[in-house]
């Protein structure tokens, strides 16, 4: 019985839904809207049970004292922090405490509350900082992979030097006398939309297959791995 | 001088006659459209023709759709087309719509069930415009029971069920199936036990995407059997998560596989667990678990995007051994050069049936093979059809409508 209700609300579920595809009427448009309203109001209710989770983690952290857990101390504060300025200030428009504020210290910011200072000077930076690891990493990783051990290696070596070759000045500056299909940029474009393509298109219809088949699975219940127990 | 008389009365008497029936026509609202001439009506640029107005087909209704067909001096001093509507043929136009130069159709927001008629004017670039163009006939928007527009995609779903319930079927009987050696599923075993020796956790990343993407459910799919064999080696798994829903799922299938792995005790809520929702806060914090716990086995099985390097790469600084698998077609070059095996594509959604071995979901990889067969026969035929294109075979409509719909199909299909 535990198993059983899953299978039905998914197999009913899945049905409804891809006849819903097929339907263009405002019936069906307006059932498909209730449903993703309902995924939202789901989606607000687990971020209870993400914030709990998260709270007990580092709160086992800063108990046991594991590496790191003056770490958690900064989070959890910091969490405390934005969700008291977003919930007493206003996360997009300025509540009544935020102008208020703002008109007393005579403040002209040009974001409108004080959350959004928070994530344009807070978190997209710290966002922006990761994410500029990526360029040492890929030289690190590329470093690496472009080692000639083999044939194979080799090729992936020489395709690699053309491509990165290709897409600087200096590239095109070399091969500028060259006829134009031997032109690097010319080579690199063919690679890139031709090899290069074909493998991803094939990858590509694999993909979309194995989505159709997995979506089905679900639907039909022959797939149950969802629920957990490996089978 | 009698006569001259006469014909001046005979004047007076005509332009009276027509000035009182102008005056009847205007109060009536009788204008002909392309008659009618205003001050600013540049009689030099053609009216458009052709007007068409019709029903938006495969919509929700209260949308109908306008085409018609530029002037032949389209390019030299239009700026675009005013639209004009009416529920009576003959009178109260209005503006509903201007499109710039170059569109040749418009959609207008209508009420279903009533006529509605339009004409159209081109205007020039000093404001002035063409004479309006002739009344489309009257129009009426309603929705649609069936996306007509959709039946390459029912026509395939329909097929691959057929495919699917067959082999299904067939493998239930008993019938063996041969299943590739997909090496990273096999190194799952290893992974899991070189984990449990070196007495380290094993960490399992269920991607970052939410749980309507296919890839998540493939991914908790595996977690099901990794988790099972992690509690049977009596080992741990750490399961970070950016999605509360995908969070929940995780837990859900971590517990329930401790539980028929016959160790319910040994599960601990903790092991799944919520980090953040920001992308990179998200790597930043599984790379400081990477950095902190050592795990001895990393698996990044699910959704991927730019920071799939930053999660491998750091995992390789650790020395853990790692295994991959995504859908994501850019992040698969990042993933083969920093870990140990990596699943790619399909096989990512294959993983349940190799690793359970069940008959029934084997036989769901027969029908994607089947599938695949299917879509490269018709690739094959295209292509030949496409190279006698030239020929007197593809000179036919039956033909040529036959590879057009072959390539919208899979226009559709894949969303190239």
């Amino acid at each position: 019985m535990r198993r059983k209700i899953p299978l039905t609300i998914a197999f009913i579920f899945g049905i409804v839904m891809i006849i819903q595809f097929f339907i263009p009427h405002p019936v069906s448009r307006d059932f498909y809207q209730t449903i993703l309203d309902w995924i939202v109001i789901v989606f607000a209710f687990t971020y209870i049970l993400a914030v709990t989770s998260l709270i007990r983690m580092h709160k086992g952290k800063i108990k046991h004292k594991k590496q790191g857990w003056g770490f958690s101390y900064i989070t959890i504060i910091s969490l405390a922090v934005t969700a008291v300025i977003g919930v007493v200030g206003g996360a997009f428009q300025p509540t009544q405490i935020t102008t208020w504020l703002f008109g007393r210290f005579n403040l002209q910011i040009e974001q409108s509350t004080i959350l959004m200072l928070i994530y344009t000077y807070v978190q997209i930076p710290m966002g922006a900082t990761m994410f500029s690891l990526l360029a040492f990493f890929i030289a690190s990783a590329a470093f690496r992979a472009f080692k000639a051990r083999n044939l194979t290696a080799i090729l992936l070596l020489l395709t690699a030097f053309i491509v990165m070759l290709g897409r600087v000045p200096i590239g095109m500056l070399i091969t500028r006398r060259l006829p134009e299909i031997f032109q690097l940029s010319n080579i690199v474009e063919w690679i890139l939309k031709y090899p290069n393509m074909a493998a991803q298109r094939g990858i590509l219809i694999g993909v979309g297959l194995g989505m159709i088949a997995t979506a089905l699975k679900i639907i039909l219940g022959v797939e149950r791995g969802y629920l957990g127990g490996g089978d | 001088m009698k006569s001259m008389f006469v014909i001046r009365i005979l004047r007076i008497v005509f332009v009276f006659l027509v000035s009182f029936l102008s005056l009847i026509l205007a109060q009536e609202g009788l204008e002909v459209p392309g008659d009618f001439i205003e001050e600013d009506t540049l009689i030099n640029i053609l009216a458009p023709t052709e007007i068409k107005a019709f029903d938006t087909p495969n919509d929700a209704g209260e949308n109908i759709t306008i085409q018609w067909r530029a002037p032949k001096d389209e390019a030299s001093i239009i700026t675009g087309y005013e639209i004009y509507r009416s529920e009576d043929k003959y009178r109260g136009y209005e503006i509903v719509g201007f499109v710039g130069k170059g569109t040749l159709e418009f959609k207008n927001r209508t009420k279903d069930g009533i006529e509605y008629y339009y004409k159209l004017r081109a205007k020039a670039s000093d404001g002035k415009c063409s004479p309006f163009s002739e009344i489309s006939k009257g129009a009426v928007s309603r929705p649609q029971f069936f996306h007509t527009g959709r039946i390459n995609a029912l026509v395939a779903i329909v097929v691959f069920l057929c495919l699917l319930l067959y082999f299904v079927s067939t493998a239930k009987k008993g019938k063996s199936l041969f299943i590739r050696r997909i090496a990273g599923l096999d190194a799952l075993d290893d992974a899991v036990g070189r984990a449990t020796e070196m007495g380290k956790p094993i960490l399992y990343v269920p991607g970052l995407s939410s749980m309507s993407d296919v890839a998540t459910i493939a991914s908790i799919n595996i977690l099901g059997p990794v988790a099972k064999k992690v509690a049977e080696y009596e080992s741990t798994i750490l399961v970070p998560n950016r999605n509360p829903i995908v969070m929940t799922v995780a837990r859900q299938v971590v517990k329930e596989s401790f539980l028929e792995a016959g160790r319910p005790d040994a599960f601990n809520e903790d092991m799944v667990f919520f980090l953040t929702d920001s992308q990179f806060g998200y790597a930043a914090a599984v790379d400081g678990i990477m950095m902190r716990e050592k795990p001895a086995t990393n698996l990044f099985l699910g959704m991927f995007w730019a920071e799939s390097l930053l999660l491998a790469e750091t995992g390789n600084m650790t020395g853990a051994i790692q295994i991959a698998g995504t859908d994501a077609v850019s992040q698969l070059p990042f993933f083969v050069v920093a870990c140990d095996y990596t699943i790619i594509g399909e096989e990512l959604y294959a993983a349940s049936a190799y690793l359970s071995r069940t008959p029934m979901l084997v036989g769901s990889l027969k029908a994607q093979d089947m599938g695949k067969a299917i879509i490269i026969i018709v690739i094959v035929l295209s292509f030949i059809l496409s190279i006698v294109n030239t020929g007197f075979l593809l000179s036919t409509h039956i033909t040529n409508s036959f590879l057009s719909t072959i390539i919208e199909f899979f226009q559709n299909m894949f969303n190239v």
